[in-house]
C-alpha cells in the first residue's frame, strides 16, 4: 500500500505540490491526469525517493520513504518506475540493461539474472533483441525494454510517468498493451498519462491534478465519464 | 651517391633517447591519469567543495611547461629533495597531464544525462554502483579521445625535459647534429621516430573507439 499524506514539495520558491493525500491499495491501478506543470511527475519521483519532500509523509508498505533511517535502495527494489524518456543505458545491450540491477542490487547469479531478464524481455516481445544495443531499437522497443528492466526486479509497485508521450503515434499501442497486461496481472500501478481512454479502461481510480493538488478523484466513470468540477471538465475537453 | 656520416650507432643512440621518451610518457600518463581521474571525479561530483582545486590545476595548465620544469628542478635542489632528474620530469609532466585530464574527466562525467542516473538509481543501484556501472563506462567513451590526445601531446612535450639534463629523443638528436652537422637528416629521422610512436598509440586508440561506436 502507498500512503501519501499531506505532502508538500517546493523547488526553491516554486511550490509544486501543495498538500496531496492519496492512498493506493494493493492491486489497485490509479491514474493521474492533469495539465502540464501540475506536479504529476514530481509526485511520482517523491514516491520512490528520487525527490525529497518538504513536509507530510509517504509510506510504502508502512516504510516511511523520506525518513533518514530508511534504506532507500532497498525500498526502490519494490517500486519500479518507467519514465517518459525511456532512459536505456546506451553502453549495455538490451539483455545487460535488464540484468544489471538484478545482478548488482538483488545479488542474483549470472544465470538467474539472465533467466529473469530473458523472461521479462520475452514478456514484452523483445526476445529477439537480447544482444542488440538500445541505440538500434525503436522508441517503442526501448520503452518496452525499460518496462522489462523495471519488472526484472520483481517490484510490488509500478509507476509510469507518461510512458507513451515521447513515442510516435504508431508505437503507442504496443507499449499500452504491455501496460494493460501488467494491470490485468494484478500489479499495483500508479500511472501518469494523457491517454484518457486507456486510463478509463485500466484504472480503478482516476485522480485529476491541478496546481499541485488532487482536484477531483474517483472511479473512471465518475472523473472521466461524469466529472463534477468545472476545471476537470475543461481539462478533459482541452485534450480531446 | 648518398653520403652521410650518420652511423648505425647514432641510430641506436636515437632509439635509446626514444626509449627514455616512452618511459617518461608512460610514467607521466600513469600519474596524470590516476590523479586526473580522482580530481576530475571530485570536480564533477562536488563542484562547490572542490573549487579551490580547480584554481590550483589552472596554474599547472597555464604556466608554460618549461618554466614548471626549471622551477621544480631548482626547488628540488633548494629543498634538498634527493630524486633524479628523470623523476622530476615524470612528476612535472604527470601533474601537467593531471591538470588537463581533470577537465577531460569532468566533462565526461557531466556528459552523462541526469535522467540516466535517475533511472539507474530508481532500480535500486546505490550512488557508488551508479558511478561504477553507468557513469564511468559512459564517461570513458566521451573522455577517451581527449585522453588519447593528451598522451600524444605529453609524448611531444616530454622533449622539454632536456632542459633539466635528461637525454631523450630530441636531446639525443641534437647531440648528433652538433657532431655530424647534418641537421635535416637527423631531425627527419628523429621526427620519424616520434611519428611512429604516436601512430602506434593513435591506432590502438582508434581500434578501441571503433569497437564502442559500433554499439551506438
Ligand atoms: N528539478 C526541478 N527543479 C526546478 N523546478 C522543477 C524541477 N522539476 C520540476 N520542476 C517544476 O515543477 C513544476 C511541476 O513539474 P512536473 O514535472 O511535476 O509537472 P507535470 O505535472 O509532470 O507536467 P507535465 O505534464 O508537463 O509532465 C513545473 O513548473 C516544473 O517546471
Ligand atoms: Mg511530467
Amino acid at each position: 500500500m502507498i500512503e501519501i499524506d499531506n505532502v508538500y514539495k517546493s523547488f526553491g520558491a516554486l511550490e509544486v505540490i501543495k498538500g496531496v493525500s492519496l492512498t493506493v491499495n494493493k492491486g489497485e491501478v490509479v491514474s493521474i491526469i492533469g495539465g502540464s506543470g501540475s506536479g504529476k511527475s514530481t509526485l511520482l519521483m517523491c514516491i520512490n525517493g528520487l525527490e525529497s519532500i518538504n513536509s507530510g509523509s509517504i509510506r510504502v508498505d508502512g516504510t516511511e520513504v523520506h525518513a533518514p533511517g530508511t534504506n532507500i535502495n532497498k525500498l526502490r527494489q519494490k517500486i519500479g518506475i518507467v519514465f517518459q524518456q525511456w532512459n536505456a543505458f546506451p553502453h549495455l545491450t538490451v539483455l545487460e540493461n535488464v540484468m544489471l540491477a538484478p545482478r548488482k542490487v538483488l545479488g542474483l547469479s549470472k544465470q538467474d539474472a539472465e533467466a529473469m531478464a530473458v523472461k521479462q524481455l520475452t514478456h514484452v516481445g523483445l526476445a529477439d533483441k537480447l544482444k542488440v544495443f538500445p541505440g538500434k531499437l525503436s522508441g517503442g522497443q526501448q520503452q518496452r525494454m525499460a518496462i522489462a528492466r523495471a519488472l526484472a526486479m520483481s517490484p510490488d509497485y509500478m509507476l509510469f510517468d507518461e510512458a507513451t508521450s515521447a513515442l510516435d503515434p504508431q508505437l503507442v499501442g504496443e507499449v499500452l498493451d504491455t501496460m494493460r497486461l501488467l494491470a490485468e496481472d494484478g500489479m499495483t500501478m500508479v500511472l501518469v498519462t494523457h491517454e484518457i481512454r486507456f486510463a478509463r479502461d485500466v484504472s480503478d481510480r482516476v485522480a485529476f491534478f491541478r496546481n499541485g493538488l488532487v482536484h477531483e478523484i474517483g472511479t473512471p466513470e465518475q472523473v472521466i465519464g461524469n466529472p463534477q468540477q468545472p476545471e476537470t471538465i475543461d481539462f478533459l475537453k482541452s485534450i480531446n | 651517391m648518398f653520403d652521410t656520416s650518420f652511423t648505425w650507432n647514432d641510430f641506436l643512440y636515437l632509439l635509446d633517447g626514444a626509449w627514455v621518451t616512452l618511459q617518461l610518457t608512460f610514467w607521466a600518463i600513469l600519474l596524470g591519469s590516476c590523479v586526473g581521474l580522482l580530481c576530475g571525479l571530485l570536480r564533477a561530483l562536488l563542484p562547490r567543495a572542490t573549487l579551490p582545486l580547480s584554481w590550483v590545476l589552472d596554474v599547472f595548465r597555464s604556466v608554460p611547461l618549461l618554466i614548471q620544469f626549471v622551477l621544480f628542478n631548482s626547488f628540488k635542489s633548494i629543498a634538498g629533495i634527493d630524486i633524479s632528474a628523470f623523476a622530476v620530469g615524470c612528476i612535472v609532466l604527470g601533474i601537467y597531464a593531471a591538470a588537463y585530464f581533470t577537465e577531460i574527466v569532468r566533462s565526461g562525467v557531466l556528459s552523462v544525462p541526469f535522467n540516466l542516473r535517475r533511472a539507474s538509481r530508481s532500480l535500486g543501484l546505490s550512488y557508488l554502483q551508479d558511478l561504477r556501472y553507468i557513469v564511468l563506462p559512459m564517461a570513458t567513451r566521451v573522455a577517451f579521445p581527449g585522453w588519447l590526445n593528451l598522451v600524444l601531446s605529453v609524448m611531444k612535450d616530454s622533449a622539454l625535459v632536456m632542459w633539466i639534463g635528461i637525454v631523450e629523443l630530441l636531446r639525443a638528436s641534437q647531440t648528433i647534429v652538433t657532431r655530424i652537422q647534418e641537421p635535416l637528416l637527423v631531425l627527419c629521422i628523429a621526427g620519424l621516430i616520434y611519428y611512429v610512436m604516436s601512430l602506434v598509440v593513435a591506432r590502438l586508440g582508434a581500434r578501441l573507439e571503433r569497437r564502442w561506436q559500433e554499439n551506438d
